[in-house]
């Protein structure tokens, strides 16, 4: 017998708002999303790699860590060594193994994926060595006698952190200068919180910064109150990995309408979950991982309803076939072939799309998506007025296959540079590559 | 389904499959859920004379594991029962009473003196047991006083303590073979000699498994210390095999009939052993490892595998597979064969490259091919077929070697494949050639 009931929930309530979730439910939601290997699932889980010759998933990893071995040692009771295995390559491999789309890289390329559809866990693999290792009071690395030289960093994102350690490590006395109040970047703002629980982000800067011989300067951004020609004459080499601050918007706005990469960073930066306000009905456009990482967020938040539009069709979505299955799984809906129109009564309107050979055609046939929210995220843009002196390509630096700029003594890596996927994995290997050749240089005669 | 039924030695059991003496076979409890289970027959843990000995009272047992923890092989520093002599008597005499259809044989190993022998077998006699086993093999602990391996590594003490059993006892006496000597037919001989009914072998071989590296004591590690203990498991399978098959083509051991232990874990590594001439098999490890029910499994593989060799006795197993046992001068060296790699059960993981190139004979190239797939194929003017590639790949059956016909060019010598055997013993190179 169903009774009659006078008050609805929270979660059922319109409009944008805070709460809609009790404390319990919200950090249940907000767990880890892949929980650590413990010892056992780890011995398990290395048992099963063939140790490859010239392996497949090395030659997949972006920042060419050597996968057999490491796993070869967490199977042979080392995982102390694996992690400095890992860290050699990937000094951020502790954020890699929790954020890494392992999926299209390392397993996707693992032979077991063709020979069972079952990879080795690689990443969670990676998770428990560097978390081993991590663990421990002292830093593993030893900086080099000192060089003399001194480098800025510009940009406390992955790039910038992996090519800041990497410079520290050779013995250069590097300054880091982040815009932003905390250090991380992506990691510390722009990823989705279930990926990177417990501060894991700060915790990986502090201990990077364990090698010593790093300056951190927040508060301190290009083009404000820094300025590439000051570092130039101030340092003996300038490495820029300032992200891409600007975001694409839809031509309409709204005051429903916030870029998904606001709703993320205010979301990490909460100290309450249940201050963050979410629309009852969520409506996000894009089809990245940013879209995805909005989206169920939206959704664990207490959006009721959440549905991802994105123009083209699904097999263009950026975000992987991985990623999409979680927001599936997670209750969001995906609509593609829908382009954006504007905002119509209480949503937004969208006219069906086809692909041709000759680009993408809006069709005439329109509906609308009831929406209290519109999340976009439709793409990030390079701020161009910071780097007027550098050489552009497609709205990016462009760097040579070492990362250096058109402008002698300046390096580049991460998002803001071009070759890179806008991965935090890429970002690590251009900074930690750049590095390399910055200390090339600078020990050219030295 | 053919009919499993065995008589080794005039013991008739339901099943060619029995327990080794060991722990499994200890007490009463134990041996009424074995035979329930399945199991056709058991070797009563050793009996001694009383007073009972006694155990360590820390680990003992020690390890090795393959992969996700499989236990591949196990050390033991366990001595023979620890409980008087009476119990374990009565107890035979209940178990035996209640299945008498299985085979009961019981382990016996005193001093090696004639009045310990003829004062214990009577009373196994008592208890309606099918036969006796000669324990010979232990070697660890009763070694050192004496008994176990240190008689079977004499010859004559075999020899004598049997005929000693033969004279004081009407039972079929078996004499297990300790695998620490330099040639398993020495004691053989020693036992066929002494009136033996059978040997059975082998027992376990002197070993040491694991060093603590932080006590630096071997392992099991009893307050510090540990002592050489007997192994036994998958990993002796390959030794013991060699020693069984060593006997059967042997000619004036032919007639010996052999009880195989030795890593039997699987119905397959029973059929194997007993092609090799064993007329049974004894198992333990398997059984201390997954449980008395793994013999279901021993029984319908067994069966299935007769029914498809259109075998209806397990005595038509028994050997077939000694003929074909030979000396290395007596191989075809006119057989040759090439590795030959299926590319679509191939996953692209290079052990084959890794371990040819690195290792051996530099016969297999790697290349990639239009889709970006990495493409291994064998090179055969370098390919001698030493099969490693085949042993090393993860996938069953994607490397397989092929043979070349007669006439056929092998790239590697440049000749013609001969149709005639030819073997060491003609081959030019041998200056003893004939």
């Amino acid at each position: 017998m169903l009774c009659s009931m006078t008050e609805l929930p929270p979660i059922y309530q319109d409009g944008i708002s805070a709460g809609r979730l009790d404390e319990e439910t919200l950090s249940d939601n907000f767990c880890d999303v892949h929980p650590p290997l413990d010892l056992h699932e780890a011995q398990v889980a290395a048992d099963r790699c063939y140790f490859c010759y010239d392996a497949p998933c090395i030659q997949a990893c972006p920042t060419s860590i050597d996968i057999p071995l490491f796993i070869r040692q967490i199977a042979t009771g080392t995982p102390e060594a694996a992690a400095m295995t890992i860290f050699d390559s990937n000094i951020l491999g502790g954020m890699c193994a929790r954020v890494c789309p392992t999926e299209t890289l390392c397993e996707e390329a693992c032979v077991r994926e063709l020979a069972e559809q079952k990879p080795v866990e690689i990443g969670a693999l990676q998770r428990f060595a560097t978390d081993k290792l991590m663990e421990r009071p002292e830093h593993p690395y030893r900086r080099a006698a000192s060089t003399g030289k001194s480098v800025a960093v510009v940009g406390a994102g992955p790039a910038g952190l992996a090519a800041a350690h990497r410079l520290a490590k050779h013995g250069h006395a590097v300054t880091l200068y982040e815009s932003r109040p905390k250090s991380g970047g992506l990691n510390e703002y722009g990823i989705a919180a279930y990926k990177t629980v417990d501060g894991f982000a700060q915790e990986e800067f502090d201990w990077l910064l364990g090698i010593g011989g790093i300056t951190v300067e927040n508060g301190k951004a290009l083009g404000s109150n820094v300025s590439l020609d000051g570092l130039q004459s101030e340092f003996d080499a300038v490495f820029l990995s300032i992200g891409l601050g600007g975001v694409n918007a839809l031509g309409f706005e709204g005051e429903s309408v916030l870029p998904a990469v606001d709703f993320i960073e205010d979301l990490r930066q909460a100290d309450d979950l249940g201050k963050i306000a979410v629309g009852r009905r969520v409506v996000v456009i894009g089809g990245g991982m940013t879209a995805v990482d909005a989206a169920v967020q939206s959704k664990l938040l207490g959006a009721e309803d959440v549905t991802i539009v994105y123009r083209r069709e699904q097999g263009k979505m950026a975000a992987s076939e991985h990623e999409q299955n979680h927001a599936a799984a997670s209750g969001v809906r995906i609509i593609t072939n829908a382009a954006p129109l504007g905002i119509k009564g209480g949503g937004v309107e969208f006219a069906y799309t086809v692909s041709g050979d000759d680009g993408l055609h809006v069709s005439s046939e329109t509906f609308v998506l009831p929406a209290d929210q519109v999340l976009t995220a439709i793409g990030q843009t390079l701020t161009e007025d910071q780097v007027t002196a550098l050489k552009l390509v497609r709205g990016k630096i462009a760097i040579d296959d070492l990362g250096r700029t058109s402008m002698a003594g300046v390096w580049a890596g991460g998002d803001c540079a071009t070759g890179g996927d806008d991965l935090t994995v890429t970002a690590v290997a251009q900074g930690r590559d750049a590095a390399e050749d910055i200390h090339t240089s600078l020990m050219e005669g030295a | 389904m053919a009919d499993l039924k065995s008589n080794f030695v005039g013991i008739e059991s339901p099943n060619p499959f029995w327990l080794a003496s060991a722990p499994p076979t200890d007490k009463e409890y134990n041996v009424r859920r074995a035979f329930d289970a399945g199991w056709g027959g058991v070797v009563w843990k050793t009996l001694g004379i009383d007073p009972a000995i006694v155990n360590v009272n820390g680990p003992r047992y020690g390890a090795i594991w393959s992969a996700d923890r499989r236990l591949m092989g196990l050390n033991n520093i366990e001595l023979i029962t620890d409980r008087p002599l009476k119990t374990n008597l009565d107890e035979i005499a209940r178990v035996k009473r209640d299945y008498p259809a299985h085979a009961m044989v019981v382990s016996l190993m005193v001093p090696c003196e004639e009045d310990a022998w003829r004062e214990i077998l009577p009373q196994v006699e008592d208890t309606g047991a099918d036969g006796l086993e000669l324990n010979f093999g232990c070697p660890h602990g009763m070694s050192e006083r004496g008994m176990g391996s240190a008689v079977g590594q004499v010859p004559e003490y075999v020899e004598m303590v049997t005929a000693w059993c033969k004279e004081y006892s009407k039972l079929p006496v078996i004499v297990k073979l300790t695998p620490n000597i330099t040639d398993i037919k020495q004691p053989a001989r020693a036992a066929m000699k002494g009136g033996a009914d059978a040997v059975s072998l082998i027992n376990t071989i002197n070993s040491i498994t694991s060093v603590n590296l932080d006590e630096f004591s071997p392992e099991p590690m009893i307050d510090g210390r540990g002592a050489h203990g007997g192994y036994c498991g998958p990993a002796v399978k390959p030794i013991a095999m060699n020693m069984v098959a060593e006997i059967a083509r042997t000619p004036e051991l032919a007639g010996l009939p052999i009880s195989g232990i030795g890593g039997v874990s699987t119905w397959r590594d029973a059929a194997e052993f007993m092609t090799l001439g064993a007329g049974n098999v004894q198992v333990c490890t398997a059984a201390m490892t997954y449980g008395f029910h793994i013999v279901q499994e021993m029984i319908s593989g067994l069966s299935l595998w007769m029914d498809q060799k259109g075998m209806t006795d397990t005595s038509e197993i028994v050997g077939r597979a000694v003929p074909n046992l030979s000396d290395w001068k007596n191989l075809n060296l006119n057989y040759i064969t090439k590795a030959r790699i299926n590319q679509d059960s191939c996953i692209g993981c290079g052990r084959c490259f890794a371990s040819c190139e690195d290792t051996s004979h530099q016969a297999i190239a790697m290349d990639v091919d239009e889709t970006g797939k990495r493409v291994f194929t064998v090179k055969d003017d370098e390919c001698v077929a030493c099969n490693l590639c085949i042993n090393v790949c993860p996938v069953d059956q994607c490397i397989t070697m092929e043979r070349l016909d007669v006439g056929v060019i092998d790239e590697r010598t440049g000749l013609p494949v001969e149709a005639e055997f030819a073997d060491w013993t003609t081959h030019p190179n041998n200056p003893g050639a004939v």
